[in-house]
């Protein structure tokens, strides 16, 4: 039975539904209870942005708060896959990758092929990523990238709260090592979510938007926020009688490319929106894939639009001028589109 | 803590546990030293990191292990493995780079594990290991298995925020886990007296919260006694130990190194300290175990060290197919 709930709380009832499941899955992070140890009220905060409120209640035992030490806590978490815990961590902004990178890249996604096949790691890494909130330039990165660039980690990147539920079920029962991302600017977005547990498989994009058959003009691909801000430009593009498709590709790592090719070749044009910055980003890596795998399909330059190469600003008047917008998305759409040779 | 120990421990210890001790250690300097061989002639590929000199850590710590605890090693790591459980064979194997080895060769001498023994891997980045030893141990916790998980680590690795981190969070969490700072007085060509602002490793233990200890670990018997209490302490709910032992390589940091940096710490080390010496001296003093007894381990091990590299220089590299296979669970 589908209600709407927000993206925060079908997180939090994957979480719950998974603990409740299986007695292998344990939650920790700087504040997922929140007031361990101090005078006042245990699960006063539920992490930073009260993802895991709630939980500590129903799993006492099995929602531990950490002290600030990315590393050892991030590292605990991988170890704890190794010896038969599917431990969820939480690394409260994607940008703390920088003070525990090593035991993500070195250590958790090098362990199944260093040892011969022999490692399993099942760890999920719930992480909050991209700009709007004001945080400045050490708390809005999107670096997916980073982590969709190393072999061994899976990326997912929810872009609404039914996919968010779905994809973290998914994340806690798989084997591999997972970056779970959830876009700060989408925790309060409300949605229809089913009651019931569900998964959403890796490596399957979600068509979000379907273009007309035989006269769809462009395929936009987008990822997390952008998906939104993709679907509102193709609604005022279709006013202006160009069709979009917009396709999510939900998760980064693996990338379903088969669903982006299939929309190209019908259309003949690409849009990448990403926030992040444009060098090696999930936005020219989907673009370089395309022109390669697509080149005869393409009727146009593919258009890339990204944030700038700058760091994420604070001040709203240049943090709103960084991250893509609709007029933008439509900007790049009719650059594709009035293109001649 | 040094040298002399109370008799018991050695009465403890029967004369089955001091011959696979002797056994263990004596694999471990066999093997090295045959590496160290094997190496100069050119035959083994890309860097190896060797733990002759060291034997009494791995030995005397591994010896309180079951299948229900882990490791976590280092770039120095074979000793770690053997003392683990981990099959020499299948570890010669790995370190020619063949498809017989530990990890089907695409691992090497850096990467050494075998998570059915509960070997975690041997490590190349230094400090890699305590984090995942505090995973390990809340899983044990968290499971009710008893185990406990022991970080090897070098002097190199006690100035790593990770592993200060893992101290930290090991007494927070009050996990079952063991910290060995194996002390050999280098890390690389960097003498640890200069890199380790306090005079001991061990003095850190105090800012964490945690039991700290020195051990002479040229002495099996003083670290397998240190190791004892650690363990029995963290199965039993009292939390976590720090441990260093004190020692030093008779390598280079990897082979190939001139070790100009260097006094002559080695060769005294070698005549007046090593750690089969000693344990050979004092176990036949004590009349536990016969000379002949431990020439027999002797013979049988430097036939199991021939075997690995006869077999590993046979066995086949991996092949193109298997370059793509095991980056996943899927693929």
């Amino acid at each position: 039975m589908a209600r709407s709930i927000s993206y925060r709380e079908a997180i939090n009832e994957a979480l719950a539904q998974e603990m409740e499941r299986d007695p292998r899955v344990v939650v920790f992070g700087e504040d997922n209870v929140g007031g361990t140890g101090a005078p006042g009220d245990m699960d006063a905060w539920g992490g930073v942005l009260g993802v895991t409120k709630g939980l500590y209640g129903k799993f006492p035992g099995r929602v531990l708060d950490t002290p600030i030490s990315e590393s050892a806590f991030i590292g605990a978490a991988i170890g704890a896959a190794t010896g038969g815990l599917r431990p969820v961590a939480e690394l409260m902004f994607i940008d703390f990758m920088g003070v525990c990178f090593d035991q993500i890249f070195n250590q958790a996604a090098k362990f199944r092929y260093m040892f011969g096949g022999k490692a399993v790691t099942p760890v999920v890494i719930r992480t909050m990523w991209g700009a709007g909130l004001r945080a400045a330039a050490q708390h809005s990165q999107s670096l997916l990238s980073v982590f969709t660039h190393i072999p061994g980690l899976k990326v997912a990147a929810p872009s609404n709260p039914y996919d968010a539920k779905g994809l973290l079920i998914a994340s806690i029962r798989d084997d591999d090592p997972v970056i779970f991302a959830e876009h700060k600017m989408l925790y309060d977005t409300t949605g229809e979510v089913p009651q019931e547990s569900y998964t959403i498989p890796f490596g399957e994009a979600n068509i979000v938007r379907e273009g007309p058959p035989n006269r769809t003009d462009v395929t936009i691909v987008a990822i997390g926020r952008m998906v939104g801000i993709a679907v509102e430009a193709a609604t005022e593009l279709a006013a202006a009688g160009i069709e979009a498709e917009v396709i999510d590709p939900r998760t980064t790592s693996p990338l379903d490319l088969d669903t982006i090719l299939e929309s190209v070749e019908n259309t003949g044009r690409l849009v990448v929106v990403d926030e992040s910055n444009p060098r090696c980003s999930m936005a020219s890596d989907i673009g370089a894939s395309v022109a390669q795998e697509a080149f005869g399909a393409l009727r146009a330059p593919i258009q890339l639009v990204t944030g700038p190469h700058t760091p994420v600003p604070f001040a709203d008047s240049l943090e709103d001028l960084f991250i893509p917008d609709a007029q933008k998305v439509i900007g790049a759409v009719k650059t594709a589109v009035d293109w001649s040779r | 803590m040094t040298g002399t120990l109370p008799s018991q421990v050695t009465q403890a210890l029967g004369p089955d546990a001091l011959l696979q001790a002797y056994r263990t250690m004596r694999t471990i300097r066999e093997f090295e030293e045959r590496v160290h061989e094997e190496f100069a002639s050119g035959d083994i590929p890309g860097f190896v990191h060797l733990y002759a000199g060291e034997e009494a850590s791995a030995a005397g710590v591994c010896s309180h292990l079951d299948d229900r605890d882990a490791i976590a090693s280092t770039h120095r790591g074979h000793g770690h493995c053997i003392a683990k459980g981990v099959d020499p064979i299948a570890m010669m194997a790995e370190i020619y780079g063949r498809v017989t080895g530990s990890c089907k060769g695409k691992g090497g001498s850096m990467h050494i594990a075998d998570l059915s023994k509960g070997m975690l891997g041997a490590n190349g980045i230094v400090g890699g290991g305590p984090p995942l030893i505090c995973g390990r141990a809340l899983a044990s916790k968290q499971l009710g298995t008893g185990g406990v998980a022991v970080a090897f680590f070098g002097d190199g690795a006690s100035n790593q925020g990770t592993t200060l981190e893992s101290l930290n969070l090991a007494t927070v969490w009050n996990l079952p886990a063991i910290f060995v700072a194996e002390n050999n007085g280098y890390a690389e060509a960097t003498s640890s007296t200069w890199s380790v602002a306090t005079d001991d490793i061990a003095d850190r233990a105090a800012a964490f919260g945690m039991p700290g200890v020195i051990v002479d670990g040229f002495d099996f018997f003083a670290v397998h006694e240190a190791a004892g209490e650690a363990v029995a302490r963290a199965r039993e709910g009292g939390g976590p130990t720090l441990i260093e032992v004190k020692f030093t390589r008779y390598f280079g940091h990897f082979e190939g190194d001139q070790q100009l940096y260097r006094g002559d710490e080695v060769a005294n080390a070698r005549e007046n300290l090593d750690c089969l010496k000693r344990f050979r001296a004092r176990v036949t003093e004590a009349e536990q175990l016969t000379a002949e007894q431990l020439d027999a381990v002797d013979t049988e091990i430097a036939a199991l060290v021939e075997r690995s590299v006869v077999e590993a220089k046979a066995a086949p590299k991996p092949g193109p197919g298997d370059l793509l296979t095991d980056v996943y669970v899927s693929y």
